[in-house]
């Protein structure tokens, strides 16, 4: 088959957001990640209304997708034709966490909505107008090796000409990071290849 | 009543987690779906949850829903109408 290539990288870590392994903004360390994620979204102009209404995974996700995907050409590409594969290994615990305080009074239906971690994708489709394969893996590590097969199956055997693959993980202590790649068959700098899914952890 | 328009502008703000609006920006009489603050089908649940929390009130008649719920205003009335009863 064509090889496939990675067209950007995103990665959201330490108050820091990275494009492409280049440091591109920051906040204090002591920030806590609900104004590091304000913080990314009123400095990169993000208008979305519904931006505040998420849960921290999906403002991860959401944030780190809104980078990837701008000043990119969907020129002849369709929203059936873009898949998300992502995964992480709290899934959404930490939104769970949240959730089970409110039972002991009445239970939150705006909380209860993010008690699924693949609400990020759909959260991801909505905005950039996705309609192609998603799925959501819990996984303990991220499996480069797994999720690049997959990946590469995708654009083997369906309609697919753009993904969206990698790494959303929040946990219970609020330790977060994203590794999200842009995946097409148009060249880029580096091959997709599982050795090129690089993510390391802060938090083990 | 004014005084209750003004506390539930902060308490919709809190509840709904609208947290690029002031509450001056809330037009008392205003739609607060569609057009107006734009929410939706779980902001109606959680102000449903709002009214029962902070008032002990509760919706009896669903289908009354839409009107008590329409702006900041006609819930203010439907509160005042229906505290402590």
């Amino acid at each position: 088959m064509n090889k496939l290539y990675i067209n950007k990288h995103v990665k959201l870590l330490n108050n820091t957001v990275y494009i492409d392994q280049e440091k591109k903004f920051s906040v204090e360390s002591d920030e806590n990640f609900s104004s590091f994620a304000k913080s990314v979204y009123k400095n990169y102009e993000i208008k979305y209304s519904k931006f505040y209404k998420m849960d921290a995974l999906c403002k991860l996700g959401f944030l780190s997708a809104d980078l990837l995907l701008r000043d990119l050409n969907r020129e002849n590409i369709l929203p059936e034709e873009i898949a998300i594969i992502t995964a992480n290994s709290s899934s959404s615990l930490h939104t769970d966490k949240n959730y089970q305080k409110t039972l002991s009074e009445i239970p939150s239906p705006a909380v209860f909505v993010y008690t699924l971690p693949n609400i990020v994708s759909g959260e991801i489709s909505i905005k950039n107008n996705i309609k192609g394969e998603s799925l959501f893996f819990i996984q303990d590590k991220f499996d480069t090796k797994f999720i690049s097969e997959y990946v590469k199956y995708l654009f083997e055997n369906t309609n697919t000409k753009l993904c969206i693959t990698g790494w959303i993980e929040i946990n219970m202590n609020e330790d977060y990071q994203t590794d999200l790649y842009l995946i097409s068959k148009n060249e880029g700098s580096l091959e997709f290849i599982e050795t090129n899914l690089n993510v390391t952890y802060n938090h083990e | 009543m004014n005084e209750l328009i003004e506390k539930l502008k902060t308490q919709l703000i809190e509840q709904l987690n609208l947290e690029d609006i002031e509450p001056d920006e809330i037009v008392a009489n205003e739609a607060l779906f569609g057009d107006g603050l734009c929410l939706d089908s779980i902001d109606a649940l959680e102000i449903i949850v709002l009214l029962e929390k902070e008032y002990n009130i509760k919706i009896g008649n669903p289908k009354e829903g839409k009107e008590i719920m329409y702006s900041i205003e006609s819930l203010a009335k439907f509160i005042t109408e229906n505290k402590g009863k």
